[in-house]
């Protein structure tokens, strides 16, 4: 027995001297991180964890791959609401809302305070910090972000007698092209279609672009407010529902997000519309030359931005959020930025980012990367409100409906609207 | 207090399971319908008490409506032809015949696999073009179809899924229970000049009721328990067509955080449930002979 008890205080006593020495040496920051898109994604940021740990041996950094971006969010609240959120996260822009309603995050103002935080927080594409700022504060740091673009398939257009370095600049392009690229064989089934624009769980992103380019805006700045009931939002809705029902150079029903870059490789479509983000991805497996262009414009050109930023959790001690504020700095200077957007295709979220010579001589090499960057000048934020996802949900809703032809443009838009309106009414005052 | 002592050490005997059973199963079934009458606490605002307003609102929600719906039609699709599979699985499987181990593991390999596996081979089958489906109708010069994209396949879909994930557990208990029955009562019958169907019809069946029962109450628990593969497949879609009560619940509760709302929501789940397994007990409990 009395073994057992000096055992025991020994023991307690051991633990105690770790856990102080620890506590003396490094601060331990948890950070959730989704990958949603093709390619050695968690290699690439347990690397750039690693170089970070090694340049600053004070802070240590628990990575954490949390799933797609959904399950992101719905892991850091639900730890959140059991009192043990995540330090830092990489979370949709888009949810940057929902974070501040839950009273869940910091604004960056707070921390990255003086001269050098102000230029910090200045040196990001103003196309990006559009969903990162409200209020008058910044909420979230550009990092994995995205522009919708178009890839197209340069054999394909030489077959079809079309040239293989034009790829469609307005709709009326995309339209006649994507009829000459579509293939039938004698029985009149489809063996190539022209296009295939994605739209199964999140299709309110790729549309829109098409309602941008359109000419609508979709929501107001404070994300109180939303406009699908909008007739540019209406008629960009019937010409996407027309591209597979009247043009027929799209398949029909949902089309599935995920397997849209297989589709393209494996020759099923000449053209589609998804995230730069796929970029390298699609870079090493497609088996066929191809090119990146900006969307095809209509009204005006266009595109949503996309992808996640970093935040720093309010549930800190000054020091964590000191270590936090290092980190994400560190994750975002111009040099990382510039390897991240290399080795996966998404952004550099910099200007400066662009003017190492690493990305220099990339862009040199690969001129495609570069394409996202430039669509930035027309590019808008993100569709994000109050309660985002469930007003992303009722407009999904009836992007779905209008597709799968259950109900017509017009009165999916006006649905949507009613429940949109219905959810945000608290917001408005 | 001697006479006591017994029932206190038989209280003592069911204590560990009861602490489980209340901390786990009753208190959060009770604390549901408690929050059920209160509105989701948010940031700033604290939750408040709003009667049956949570229940008013589930009225005019047509996204609940088409949930609960999809979920009558699961049900009704795959309670009864799971079920049937598996008796007629378990008989072919209980004969003598070639390869018997081979086809009893065959048959239960799906019920091994988790859901979410299951889930993403079947995502390949569906897929459009290129998927094992599409890929056998292009053989016979059928068009590619759009499966899981379609309002109209995309829950047939799913039943079929969840079928062939299901007969094969059920089979389990139908082999068991088949090969209690004594064999004295087959040859009894041939030596009477039963047919085979007619001593399926009047010995066998009856004497499965009991299993019967049991396999029902679990398919009708699992047709609205199982959502994994609506996660994996159609994350509800397209438009809710495929959207399941459970997944919806799960929607409204760890996405939109309308935790209230998802707690009358769940209070209704539990409601249909404990109807369906109260009528289960007490109208098929009298058909049912234990031997």
């Amino acid at each position: 027995m009395r073994i057992l008890k000096t055992l025991g205080a020994a023991g307690c006593g051991a633990a105690l001297l770790v856990a102080s020495a620890v506590s003396a040496r490094a601060v331990e920051l948890s950070f959730y991180y989704p990958v949603a898109v093709g390619g050695p994604i968690t290699k690439i940021i347990d690397s750039m964890v690693a170089d970070f740990e090694k340049a600053d041996p004070g802070i240590t950094i628990k990575a954490i791959y949390s799933g797609t971006y959904q399950e992101t969010i719905t892991k850091a609240l639900t730890a959140l609401k059991s009192g043990e959120p995540p330090h830092v996260a990489v979370i949709l822009s888009t949810d940057m809302f929902t974070l501040i309603d839950e009273d869940a995050i910091l604004p960056f103002d707070e921390l990255a305070t003086g001269p050098e935080g102000k230029k910090w927080l200045n040196a990001f594409y103003p196309a990006f910090m559009a969903n990162s700022r409200t209020g008058g504060k910044t909420w979230g740091i550009p990092f994995q972000r995205s522009t919708v673009v178009q890839y197209w398939n340069k054999e394909a257009f030489k077959e079809a007698g079309l040239d293989p370095e034009k790829p469609p600049k307005t709709w009326d392009e995309m339209v006649a092209f994507g009829k000459k690229l579509t293939k039938r064989d004698a029985n009149g089934h489809v063996t190539q279609w022209g296009l295939q624009i994605p739209t199964s769980g999140f299709p309110y992103w790729l549309f829109q672009a098409l309602a941008t380019e359109n000419g609508a805006i979709l929501m107001n700045e404070a994300g109180t407010e939303v406009h699908f009931d909008d007739p540019k939002v209406i008629g960009a809705l019937q010409f996407l529902v027309d591209l597979s029902k009247k043009d027929g150079i799209m398949p029909a029903g949902i089309t599935e997000w995920g397997t849209t870059p297989e589709d393209f490789f494996q020759r099923k479509i000449a053209m589609m519309w998804t995230t730069t983000g796929n970029l390298t991805n699609v870079k090493a497996k497609a088996p066929f030359p191809f090119g990146v262009a900006q969307l095809p414009a209509h009204a005006r050109p266009g595109s949503p931005t996309g992808g996640g930023n970093f935040y720093i959790f309010k549930k800190t001690t000054p020091e964590q959020r000191q270590a936090a504020l290092k980190f994400v700095e560190f994750m975002t200077s111009p040099e990382r930025a510039a390897e991240w957007g290399i080795k996966t295709g998404y952004v550099a979220v910099r200007p400066d980012a662009w003017e190492t010579p690493a990305m220099k001589e990339y862009v040199a090499s690969f001129p495609a990367a570069a394409v996202a960057r430039d669509q930035l000048a027309s590019a808008v934020a993100e569709f994000s409100t109050h309660e985002n996802q469930r007003v992303t949900k009722a407009l999904n809703d009836g992007l779905q409906a209008a597709l799968t032809g259950t109900k017509t443009p017009a009165q999916a838009m006006k649905d949507a609207q009613r429940e949109a309106d219905r959810i945000l009414r608290p917001y408005r005052h | 207090m001697r006479r006591f002592e017994p029932q206190i050490q038989g209280w003592l005997l069911l204590l560990p399971a009861a602490v489980l059973l209340v901390a786990f199963t009753h208190y959060p079934a009770v604390a549901t319908v408690w929050h059920s009458f209160f509105s989701t606490a948010r940031g700033g605002r604290a939750a408040q008490f709003i009667g049956l307003d949570n229940y008013r609102d589930m009225m005019d929600d047509p996204v609940f409506w088409q949930a609960l719906r999809n979920n009558a039609v699961f049900a009704l699709g795959t309670i009864p032809v799971s079920i049937a599979l598996a008796l007629l699985m378990a008989l072919w499987v209980n004969g003598r015949i070639l390869g018997r181990g081979m086809l009893r593991l065959a048959f239960f390999t799906p019920t091994v696999l988790p859901m979410i596996a299951v889930a993403n081979i079947w995502l390949f089958f569906y897929t459009p073009g290129y998927g094992l489906i599409d890929q056998l109708g292009s053989l016979f010069g059928l068009p590619e179809h759009n499966w899981l994209g379609n309002r109209d396949t995309v829950l047939g879909c799913l039943i079929v899924v969840t079928v062939w994930k299901e007969a094969g557990f059920f089979m389990i208990f139908y082999l068991a229970a088949l090969q209690q029955i004594s064999p004295v009562l087959g040859e009894a019958a041939a030596v009477e000049g039963a047919g085979r169907w007619y001593f399926f019809r009047r010995v066998t069946f009856p004497l499965l009721m009991p299993t019967t029962l049991f396999v029902l109450v679990n398919a009708v628990i699992n047709s609205f328990r199982l959502v994994d593969h609506v996660v994996a497949m159609t994350k509800g879609g397209p438009d809710n067509a495929s959207a399941l009560l459970l997944y919806y619940i799960y929607d409204v509760g760890f996405r939109f955080w309308d935790t209230g709302y998802a707690a009358a929501l769940t209070v209704v789940l539990l409601v249909i449930l404990a109807v369906l397994a109260l009528g289960q007990f007490l109208i098929l409990e009298r058909r049912v002979h234990y031997q």
